[in-house]
C-alpha cells in the first residue's frame, strides 16, 4: 500500500523542480488529499 | 531574410545600500520584525566594490572570463578571487554604486531625483569619466542641492539614496495619493531605466551599432510603469532608448516575468525577418527589489551577500549579414496553455518537440542555455543549482527517448551546458546571458547548435496557476543570404512567360474540348 493513501497532503512544488500541480496529481494518484497545492519560485 | 545576432552587452551595477535599503527581503523584515539579528548583522555581510569586480561568476557575466572556465574552480566561488578581474569586459561592466546614481538622475525627466552637492562634487569626476557616458548624458547632471533638502524629501515620502550611512540623493513621490507615482515605485523604475540605459550604451560600445541605426527596443525586464489609470502603460523601451541617444528608435515593453527576454528575443527576430525593422534591440534593467533576495540563507550560512548586483543586458537583432548566428524561427519551442505541468510535458514542449521538427535530437544541440543562475546565491537557499537541474531534465527525457543512458546524465550535463554565473535578477539570468558567449562560439566553430530557454512564473501575480516558457535555437550562418519578396527581372519574366503558358494550354484545351 502506498505511504500516501488516506494522508492529508500540502504540496509545494519549484518551477524549476517539479511543479505543485504535477506533485498534486502523484499524490492523488497515490490515495493522497491534497488540500493545498502551489508552485513557487525561489530564484 | 533571416535574423541574425549580431552583438550583446552585459553590464552589472554593485548596490550594496540598495540591497539594504530597498530590497524586498530588508524592507519587508523591517515591517515584520524591525529588531531582527538578520537586520543587525546584515551590514557585515556586505561585500566591497573591489571584492563584487573580483568575484568569478561576475567576471563571466561581463565578458572576461569564460563560462566553462568556472568548472576549474571550487565552489562556492565566492571565496576565490579572479586575478585578472577589471571593472570593464568585452561585454560590458561594474558600474560603482555612486557612479550608478548619476545615472539614475540623468534618468529623471520631471526633476524627481536630487543630489546632494557634496556628494556630486566629490564623485561627478568619477562618472564624466566613464567611456560609454554620452555628452547628452554628462549635461543632464546638475549641480546638486544641500544635505537639508534632501532630508526634508525624505520626510515628504521620498525615499533616500545612501553611501553606507551617507545620504546622498533623494526621490521624491510625483503624486499625492497615487500609489503607481510613489516614490518607492519611481525608485525601482528609474533603477530598471539605468541600468537599461547602461546596457544600450554598452551595446554601443561592443557591437558597434550606431545610435541612430537603431529601429526599434524592446524592454523586457519585469517592472510596470504607468500612473493609478494605467500602471503597467509603460513604456521603459522608449524611455530608456531616449537617454541611450537612440533618436531614430520607438519601441515597446514585453512582460512575461523570467520569460519575457526569449518572447522578446524571438518577437525581435520575427519584425526583423518580416522586414518590418531592420535593427531592433532587446534589452532589459534589473531589479532593486531582489537585491539581497535570499540573504537570510546567506547569513545564516554565514556568507557575503553575493545578491548584492544589479543586472542588465542588451542583444542587437538584424538583418541577415551572412555572417552572424542566425535564430531559427522555423523551429521555437513554447510551453502552451494545454502542455501541463510535469517535467516531462515541460522539457518536451520547449527542447524536444521544436528539436523533432527540425529532425534533431537532444544530442544535436551543443550547448544549452537555459536558466542561468549563479548556483552560489541558490544552493545556500535550498534552491539548488538551477542551470543544472534543467540540463538533468532534459537529459533525462534523451533517457526516455532512448537516445542517451541514465548513467550518461551527469556527462550530458557537463558537455551540454555551462555552469550559471548570472545573478538572481528574474529575467536576467533567463537563458539570456549565454548569448554573448554562444554567439561567439557559433562565429568561431566551436559550436554548431545553442539552444536558449526561458521559463517565467506567471503564478506569482496571481491571475494564472500557469507558468511559462519559450525557447529558440541560435545557428551558425553558412553565409547564404536569403533574399525574400524581391525578385530579379530575370526570375519576373520567367514566372509571367510560366503563367502565360498555362493559360495558353488551358485555351487550347478548351478549344479542343469543344
Amino acid at each position: 500500500m502506498s505511504i500516501l493513501n488516506g494522508k492529508t497532503v500540502i504540496a509545494i512544488g519549484d518551477r524549476d523542480g517539479i511543479p505543485g500541480p504535477a506533485i498534486q496529481a502523484c499524490a492523488e494518484s497515490a490515495g493522497a488529499n491534497v488540500i493545498f497545492s502551489s508552485t513557487e519560485c525561489f530564484v | 531574410m533571416n535574423s541574425v545576432v549580431k552583438g550583446a552587452s552585459y553590464v552589472l551595477v554593485h548596490a550594496p545600500d540598495m540591497l539594504v535599503k530597498n530590497g524586498t527581503t530588508q524592507t519587508t523584515e523591517r515591517i515584520v520584525n524591525p529588531n531582527s539579528e538578520y537586520l543587525k548583522t546584515l551590514g557585515k555581510h556586505l561585500r566591497s566594490y573591489d571584492d563584487a569586480v573580483a568575484y568569478l561568476p561576475n567576471q563571466v557575466y561581463i565578458g572576461n572570463l569564460d563560462p566553462v572556465e568556472l568548472r576549474k574552480h571550487e565552489q562556492p566561488w565566492y571565496g576565490t578571487k579572479f586575478e585578472d578581474a577589471a571593472r570593464y569586459g568585452r561585454f560590458g561592466e561594474i558600474m560603482p554604486q555612486a557612479e550608478f546614481y548619476f545615472l539614475i538622475q540623468a534618468c529623471d525627466e520631471f526633476e524627481l531625483v536630487r543630489l546632494e552637492k557634496g556628494f556630486v562634487g566629490e564623485y561627478k569626476d568619477a562618472f564624466f569619466a566613464s567611456p560609454v557616458v554620452t555628452d547628452l548624458i554628462r549635461n543632464r547632471i546638475h549641480d546638486g542641492v544641500d544635505a537639508e533638502q534632501l532630508e526634508k524629501i525624505l520626510k515628504e515620502d521620498g525615499e533616500g539614496l545612501y553611501l553606507g550611512d551617507r545620504l546622498v540623493g533623494a526621490v521624491k513621490k510625483a503624486h499625492d495619493v497615487d500609489l503607481a507615482l510613489s516614490s518607492h515605485v519611481l525608485l525601482e523604475n528609474l533603477v530598471s531605466k539605468a541600468s537599461h540605459v547602461l546596457s544600450l550604451l554598452h551595446l554601443v560600445d561592443k557591437a558597434g551599432i550606431s545610435p541612430a541605426e537603431v529601429d526599434y527596443v524592446i524592454d523586457c525586464s519585469e517592472e510596470a510603469c504607468g500612473d493609478m489609470n494605467q500602471r503597467g502603460g509603460g513604456n521603459f523601451a522608449k524611455a530608456s532608448a531616449e537617454i541611450a541617444g537612440f533618436s531614430n528608435a520607438t519601441g515597446i515593453d514585453t512582460r512575461g516575468f523570467c520569460a519575457s527576454p526569449v518572447h522578446a528575443l524571438t518577437i525581435a527576430a520575427s519584425l526583423v525577418k518580416a522586414g518590418t525593422y531592420k535593427n531592433v534591440v532587446v534589452s532589459a534593467g534589473g531589479s532593486t527589489a531582489k537585491l539581497g533576495m535570499n540573504g537570510k540563507d546567506h547569513i545564516k550560512k554565514d556568507m557575503p551577500l553575493v545578491e548584492d548586483v544589479i543586472g542588465g543586458f542588451a542583444v542587437w537583432i538584424g538583418e541577415d549579414d551572412g555572417k552572424n548566428p542566425i535564430i531559427d524561427l522555423d523551429h521555437v519551442g513554447r510551453h502552451t496553455v494545454g502542455t501541463g505541468s510535469s517535467p516531462q510535458a515541460v522539457i518536451t514542449s520547449l527542447v524536444s518537440d521544436p528539436l523533432q521538427k527540425a529532425g534533431l535530437k537532444i544530442t544535436d544541440i551543443d550547448i544549452y542555455s537555459p536558466e542561468m543562475q549563479n548556483p552560489d546565491c541558490t544552493k545556500p537557499a535550498g534552491a539548488g543549482d538551477v542551470p543544472v537541474a534543467n540540463l538533468k531534465m532534459i537529459a533525462a527525457l534523451g533517457v526516455k527517448q532512448g537516445i542517451l543512458e541514465r548513467k550518461d546524465i551527469n556527462d550530458f550535463v557537463e558537455k551540454h551546458g555551462v555552469p550559471g554565473f548570472a545573478p538572481t535578477q528574474g529575467h536576467i539570468p533567463s537563458g539570456v546571458p549565454f548569448i554573448g558567449y554562444g554567439r561567439e562560439a557559433l562565429l568561431n566553430g566551436a559550436v554548431n547548435r545553442i539552444m536558449i530557454v526561458g521559463k517565467g512564473s506567471l503564478f506569482l501575480g496571481r491571475l494564472t496557476n500557469l507558468f511559462d516558457g519559450v525557447s529558440f535555437m541560435m545557428l551558425p550562418n553558412e553565409g547564404k543570404v536569403e533574399e525574400t519578396g524581391k525578385a530579379s527581372g530575370e526570375e519576373l519574366r520567367k514566372i509571367v512567360a510560366e503563367s502565360l503558358r498555362g493559360f495558353a494550354k488551358s485555351l487550347l484545351s478548351e478549344d479542343q474540348d469543344e
